[in-house]
């Protein structure tokens, strides 16, 4: 019984959580994006746009849901829904945080531990394909089938590098399951350096991460690697013929996936919810309300300007200020440190990854489908093979 | 529960692989086959052979079956028009596929008596790591001579491939 409650109430969480951080996740996007190129991005609804998934929700419910006379049906409305199952699905065994106990119930920050995490997430993202194939094949117009037959190409040349990144940091660290992986990633060597797997002995997974990263990218169709959605070449790809919720449903799953990625990631390479400096140091402890306060400081230096953007905003920075100065409070707060600095330190690595691919996609420009291939098939396999044979070979001759 | 999760997915790889001869339509056919490999990556997940079911879901549908999907819309293959079934077929197919079928069951059954039920839970080395330690250890040679079977069969496409082009 308390099994099933605490489970009940962790998937709750843990729902709720990854649809806010879906919705955000785009806001920040755009907001980073336009950045990037010197614009204001979403302001218009809500306090700094903050407002604007919610608006985007009921933009995309209310919409006309089209579909076209010359659809092939039952495949066209599966693969949106088979896209986001499977997206949905992954952040099942990702673990937020080790081992804590929340009012008296000891249970672990991940919804379930499997001995084949890794391998299990890499069955999803195989038959996420699927859900881009067939929406491009099902749409029967000449454009999605282009973007369906690339991106089918795309991510099953860019599956080997991946796989073969993601097997190096694995023989060193000797399990398949997130849990344990990120486990066995805590404590330091020579007293500063974390035993994360891209410092670890006896061959440092930095390579190994990078060819991850370049393939993460490939495999959530992000820009540089966006092909498969093309909007100068393709119109908008495989999902040229959507609309309403089902055009909102393949944004979600890119976008979950993305998460995953970036949580996978964290996990096999930056060593998951561990700090990154020993505990022995008072740093550590302060770090996010360091972060939190510093926040909050930015804020209100803000409110205490001239008002030079919208009128309320004279109301909303002090109160962002005060939400931020909460925060700092709350993570000092002795009884719920060990709840929280995982799961701080766990989000502060994924957000970094994440902000990592949008940054990317403000910076480069898209690749030709000849140089995305070679680049693959050519660069990246090579690598990432010569990379597991040294690491193998060290790992047999020194572990 | 477990006999409750067998027979629903027993019950999918059965119909799927029926779906994937009746449809005309490759398309549909590969999906149906995918249908059917799923469910037995579930099948084997029950009865304890985790990394077989999570290996069958990566690569065959994952890797092989996309491969398939891929070419038949390269192809862009159309459904197959019916031609003029014989009523005879059915007349006669399926009363030979059910004899078959109970020919089959009984020469097992007959050729192996008395091993015991399976039971759900009972095989425990299934995971990534006995599974790993078999093959590496008692199984090396049979493991390596199938690598070695698979390098040629891959030299072999490249060759035959070469020679369509020139």
């Amino acid at each position: 019984m308390n099994f099933y409650l605490v489970s009940l109430i962790k998937t709750a969480v843990v729902a709720a959580a990854l649809m806010t951080s879906l919705a955000y996740l785009q806001w920040i996007e755009r907001k980073v994006l336009a950045h990037i190129q010197l614009r204001m991005g979403p302001y218009r609804v809500g306090p700094h746009g903050l407002l604007q998934p919610l608006a985007d929700v009921i933009k995309l419910l209310t919409k006309e849901d089209l579909i076209p006379a010359h659809v092939n049906k039952a495949l066209y409305l599966l693969a949106p829904f088979l896209g986001v199952a499977v997206a949905l699905t992954a952040i099942a065994v990702i673990p937020f945080g080790p081992k804590v106990e929340i009012f008296g119930v000891e249970t672990y920050l991940q919804l379930t531990d499997l001995n084949i995490g890794v391998l299990f997430l890499l069955a999803l993202s195989g038959l996420g394909v699927y859900a881009i194939a067939l929406a491009g094949w099902s749409s029967n117009n000449k454009y999605s089938l282009l973007g369906g037959l690339r991106s089918s190409a795309q991510m099953i040349s860019y599956e080997l590098p991946l796989a073969f990144a993601i097997a190096s940091p694995l023989l060193l660290l000797n399990t398949l399951s997130l849990r344990a992986i990120a486990e066995s990633q805590s404590g330091f060597s020579y007293g500063f350096l974390p035993n994360w797997s891209i410092f670890q002995g006896p061959f440092p997974q930095l390579l190994a991460f990078a060819v991850f990263l370049v393939a993460a990218f490939a495999e959530t169709n992000r820009l540089p690697f966006d092909l498969p959605e093309a909007e100068n070449e393709l119109v908008a790809g495989f999902h040229t013929e959507y609309s309403s919720m089902k055009f909102a449903l393949f944004f979600m799953s890119e976008y979950c996936n993305m998460i995953t990625m970036c949580a996978l990631g964290t996990h096999l390479f930056l060593g998951g919810w561990n700090p990154p400096l020993p505990p022995g140091w008072l740093v550590v402890k302060s770090i996010p309300c360091l972060i939190f306060l510093s926040a909050a400081a930015v804020l209100f230096f803000h409110a205490s300007q001239a008002a030079r953007g919208r009128k309320w905003d004279r109301y909303t920075y002090p109160v962002f200020g005060l939400a931020a100065l909460a925060l700092a409070i709350i993570f000092l707060i002795p009884p719920l440190q060990p709840v929280l600095h995982p799961i701080f330190w766990f989000v502060a690595k994924t957000g970094l990854l994440l902000f990592l691919f949008i940054w990317v996609r403000g910076t480069l420009p898209r690749f030709r489908y000849d140089q995305l291939m070679r680049f693959a098939w050519g660069r990246l396999f090579p690598v990432s093979l010569v990379n597991l044979f040294a690491t193998a070979l060290l790992v047999a001759l020194f572990k | 529960m477990d006999a409750i999760l067998f027979l629903i997915f027993a019950a999918i790889a059965v119909g799927c692989a029926i779906n994937l001869v009746r449809q005309t339509h490759p398309i549909a056919s590969a999906i149906s086959l995918i249908g059917v490999m799923c469910s037995l990556a579930v099948l084997y997940l029950l009865l304890g052979a985790e990394f077989i079911a999570a290996a069958q879901v990566i690569v065959y549908a994952g890797a092989i079956m996309v491969l398939f999907i891929f070419v038949i819309m390269l192809l862009n293959a159309g459904a197959e028009p019916a031609r003029g079934k014989s009523w005879v077929a059915p007349l006669l197919g399926l009363p030979a596929l059910v004899a078959l079928a109970a020919l089959l069951a009984y020469f097992l059954f007959r050729s192996m008596p008395g091993s015991p039920a399976v039971r759900f839970g009972d095989f425990t080395l299934g995971g990534p790591r006995p599974v790993g330690e078999a093959l590496f250890t008692k199984y090396l040679l049979p493991f390596e001579v199938t690598s070695a079977l698979i390098l040629i069969a891959i030299l072999g496409a490249v060759v035959l491939a070469r020679k369509e082009l020139d």
